[in-house]
């Protein structure tokens, strides 16, 4: 059970659109791994949806490559979508 | 004719209480973390179940006694649970074994109660029903693991199997009260359980490449009727310690 992969775990909340990472749980499977998450991660009747996702399948960022991938974005704040009106009938922006 | 419903809720009721005391003895012992949760969930719904028959039992007997008097107060020779779900949790096999073999007749027998003729009865079984689809889809998804699994895993799962299988009969054994519920539609003849579930245990069985044992077998009787193991003894004495040191305490 030591070698059980990890899964990332991701819920859809009651009102919300997109399913959102929560945490992560140790299966031997996928079916498991559902279960699982189910047991661990929606027990307050937290969601209406659960994926998970073999953790090793995951390509993160370098967290030492913060200052390369983000910081050129700081100063260009005319990109920001601030500076727009949102039409009224558009929801869920 | 309340006597019979009165034995039939302690039936219902007991069974979901000593399951699930059981099945919080493995909180903090559990092999992973994610199974504690997942059994401390099962007993849960088994608690909240227990609850409701019992609080029902109480109100039919009408003695002014309610879930926690009857869960607390009484002793072994009253208590009306099957031989099979007072049975030790031994390895994880074990516990897995005797969750599935009750699993299988748990969702069976709930199935047939949202038909009672008893309204309350048929709701509270509703209720139930959706958690117990749960326990069973958990409890079958383990056999197939384990069964199917190492070795090792597989020995284990079919030696708990032939270990448990004595008490399994027991679940379709029928008494007067079952024969007077039946009658008046309230609850399903046990016998006519049997067939499904045999059916579905084999299939499970089958899928995990366990050998199913013999159908026919001799089984243990007298749980339903408070002639209970030794062991379900010490599960009270554990369970009941606190109110009946301390009655009436809160916290």
């Amino acid at each position: 059970m030591k070698d059980w992969p990890l899964w990332e775990v991701f819920i859809r909340s009651q009102h919300g659109l997109a399913h959102k990472h929560v945490g992560s749980v140790h299966a031997p499977d996928a079916a498991l791994a559902l279960k699982n998450a189910r047991d661990v991660y929606t027990r307050r009747n937290e969601g209406v949806s659960i994926w998970v996702v073999p953790s090793a399948a995951i390509t993160a960022s370098a967290p030492d490559d913060k200052a390369a991938l983000f910081e050129p974005a700081q100063d260009k704040i005319y990109r920001h979508p601030t500076f727009f009106p949102v039409p009224e009938e558009v929801k869920h922006m | 004719m309340n006597d019979a419903r009165f034995e039939c809720l302690l039936r219902l009721g007991d069974n979901a209480l000593v399951l699930a005391q059981r099945l919080c003895a493995w909180i903090g012992h559990g092999p992973v973390m994610e199974e504690d949760m997942a059994q401390a969930n099962v007993a849960l719904d088994l608690i909240g179940q227990a609850r409701l028959w019992l609080a029902y039992a109480g109100e039919l007997e009408g003695r002014g006694r309610d879930e926690d008097a009857l869960a607390y107060g009484r002793d072994a020779g009253a208590f009306r649970n099957v031989l099979l779900v007072e049975q030790p949790n031994g390895d994880y096999a074990q516990t897995i074994a005797r969750q599935f073999l009750f699993d299988a007749w748990h969702h069976a027998e709930l199935s047939a109660l949202t038909a009672s003729s008893d309204a309350r009865i048929a709701a509270i079984a509703a209720k139930a029903l959706k958690e117990v689809s749960y326990h069973l889809e958990r409890s079958s998804d383990w056999m197939l693991r384990l069964g199917d699994g190492t070795a090792e895993s597989h020995a284990r799962l079919q030696a708990a199997l032939e270990r448990l299988w004595m008490y399994s009969g027991e679940l379709f054994d029928a008494d007067a009260h079952d024969a007077t519920l039946v009658e008046q539609g309230i609850v399903p003849a046990p016998q006519s359980l049997r067939a499904g579930w045999l059916q579905q245990v084999g299939a499970v069985c089958t899928a995990a490449t366990l050998t199913m044992p013999d159908a026919d077998a001799w089984m243990q009787h007298g749980g339903r009727q408070g002639r209970h193991s030794e062991h379900l003894g010490y599960l009270l004495a554990e369970m009941q310690f606190l109110p009946r040191a301390y009655p009436g305490v809160q916290w």
